[in-house]
């Protein structure tokens, strides 16, 4: 199905506002994980803005399911409630304090809207395969959408769930690697090769598709056509710029978890102040 | 007491659709495959890979279901030790694990197969409640409750057909201690099999004119810490027994529960149990319980120390 240029253009004004939330929590000072929440903005836009069946009520049983499995990133699901009305600004600014309620990781029990418990990573695959694996059972025609980092196919987990995922032809599942091939201390290569992602995952009996992600267009056909795949479980590799939008952190690991300074911060102010402009 | 465990998932399953099973290769051992066989739908088999068996329950959870994850007790507790913590017990998910063939009841597989830390694993983990059934008939009842209560559960269950001391007819009271035996001198609490083998111990001192009271601890945790009070007061001394290392299983539970009680009850308190070290292979579960000084000689010979 193709995809309006309106669409497109709404995605894309959505993903400018979302990365502005996303700077509005950690202000000069404030550590986060701003490389890794950026490369998979664009991605968790699409999610929640096109593609997924999404409630006023975040408990609603007929929405699909969103989970990171890279919970590290978890800052761009909070950037994303803000805007469906589960967070205010408030929460916001308040991520990862005592009296806040947005927690470092995902925790279901603190935020509207997170599914799962996530953050040790390699386990939200498995998570989101029992989910589908449920959803399935019950005759459910909602869907599970899985983030994992590329770093974080270094965990045999993932490799266990792909497995399991494809015997058990779980076709509700899609997983989304955030390919931006920088990891926590130096580029992915470096610290534990792990291509051809996409190669692995259709070894492993999945239907496996690379796209660019940060192309919109790209992104929903990929949804698309993993969502009319039948019988197989699709891994979408997306090639990804970390630190995405903010020219200071792209594609630098010291970007991973950092904190802006002053200059950084106006920078990114001006950045996502010039994507709404564009968008 | 697998049996039990086959036989109560079973029931479960004919009593409430929302119970799922999740194996790893081991269903014949730990007798889950009983449940698969009837229901093949909700049975999923995840292959020899725990980690994803564990987090892949705590989804199924997610979606509503009640998951019985099984396997041997060694691969259900310390190999996903962190898919148990941070997928199931942060977010106090309905995950039910049964560690089977546990303690040294796999008897001929040695120590990579015979866990004598799961009960220590598993109790220091907030939000997890702890099982250990005596006999086939708690086995059966722990494991409906286990479907009923909310949150995570890991019960225990010795692969062996054990005495059975409890009936079918008694009811069964999660979190409550259960006397088996009154007595006047010396307190024995114990758990899973090694209530029996206090029992005959009970006779054994019977014989020798020492009076000791047998306490049932099949829930680990939450402990039912006034039950252990109350049965320590007014004691000589007590013995805890149980077959699973004495560091962080039971001896250490009911040695907390009674430092922290009323002085009547701050009794001395010794602990039968796997002494800081592994399994080892044997030709019979009964040479096992030997070698590691799990008799009722045995218990007897700690009560009249605890009370010297």
């Amino acid at each position: 199905m193709a995809h309006s240029e309106s669409e497109l253009r709404e995605l894309r004004r959505i993903a400018a506002t979302l990365r502005g939330n996303l700077i509005e929590m950690i202000p000069p000072g404030k550590v986060g994980h701003l490389g890794g929440s950026s490369s998979i903005m664009d991605v968790t836009a699409a999610l929640y803005f096109n593609h997924m069946n999404v409630f006023d009520d975040p408990k609603d049983p007929r929405r699909d399911r969103c989970i990171f499995s890279k919970g590290h990133a978890v800052l761009a699901q909070y950037a994303a409630f803000a805007e469906l009305g589960y967070v205010s600004h408030d929460d916001l600014h308040k991520v990862k304090t005592l009296d806040g309620t947005l927690q470092g990781h995902p925790d279901m029990d603190h935020t509207p809207g997170i599914e799962a418990v996530t953050g040790s990573l390699g386990q939200g695959l498995s998570v989101s395969l029992g989910m589908a694996l449920g959803l399935r059972l019950d005759g459910s025609a909602s869907r599970v959408y899985c983030i994992v980092g590329d770093g974080e196919l270094d965990e045999g987990q993932i490799w266990e769930a792909a497995m399991a995922a494809a015997a058990h032809k779980a076709d509700n599942l899609v997983a989304i690697i955030d390919h931006n091939r920088v990891q926590a201390t130096d580029a992915t290569e470096n610290v534990m090769p792990n291509e051809p992602i996409k190669e692995k995952f259709e070894a492993f009996g999945w239907n496996a598709i690379q796209i660019d992600g940060h192309d919109f267009a790209q992104i929903l056909d990929a949804l698309d056509a993993a969502k009319a795949c039948r019988g197989r479980p699709t891994a979408i590799v997306a090639d990804t710029v970390k630190g995405k939008g903010f020219a200071f952190a792209e594609g630098k690991a010291a970007y991973h978890n950092a904190a802006m300074n002053e200059a950084e911060y106006a920078q990114a102010q001006e950045a996502v102040r010039r994507m709404k402009e564009e968008a | 007491m697998r049996k039990a465990y086959g036989e109560a998932l079973l029931e479960l399953g004919r009593e409430n659709e929302k119970v799922v099973a999740l194996e790893a290769d081991l269903g014949k051992s730990t007798m889950s495959n009983m449940f698969g066989a009837e229901f093949p739908q909700r049975y999923f088999q995840m292959g020899i890979a725990e980690a994803n068996m564990i987090s892949a329950a705590a989804g199924l959870a997610l979606s509503g279901h009640i998951a019985f994850a099984s396997t041997f007790a060694v691969f259900a507790s310390g190999r996903p030790y962190d898919q148990i913590r941070s997928s199931v017990a942060i977010a106090r998910l309905n995950v039910k694990i049964c560690g089977s063939s546990a303690g040294l009841s796999d008897f001929g597989d040695g120590k990579t197969h015979q866990s004598v830390d799961d009960i220590a694993i598993m109790r220091v983990l907030p939000n997890m409640k702890v099982l250990s059934p005596t006999d086939y008939y708690e086995t059966k009842k722990m494991v409906k409750a286990m479907a009923e209560l909310d949150g995570p559960c890991y019960i225990r269950v010795n692969r062996n057909d054990v005495p059975v001391v409890t009936s079918e007819d008694e009811p069964f009271e999660f979190g409550k201690v259960r006397c088996m035996r009154d007595g006047a001198d010396v307190v024995l609490f114990a758990t899973g099999y090694m209530v029996y083998q206090s029992l005959e111990a009970a006779k054994l001192l019977e014989a020798e004119g020492i009076s000791a009271r047998v306490i049932n601890v099949s829930t680990i945790k939450p402990l039912d810490t006034q039950g252990i009070q109350a049965a320590a007061k007014g004691m000589k001394g007590a013995v805890t027994v149980e077959e699973a290392s004495v560091i962080g299983g039971l001896g250490s539970a009911v040695c907390e529960a009674l430092a922290e009680g009323p002085a009547e009850s701050r009794v001395r308190v010794l602990r039968v149990g796997i002494m800081d070290c592994f399994g080892t292979s044997a030709q019979k579960y009964d040479e096992l319980l030997t070698e590691y000084r799990l008799t009722p000689e045995d218990i007897a010979a700690k009560a009249k120390e605890a009370i010297a």
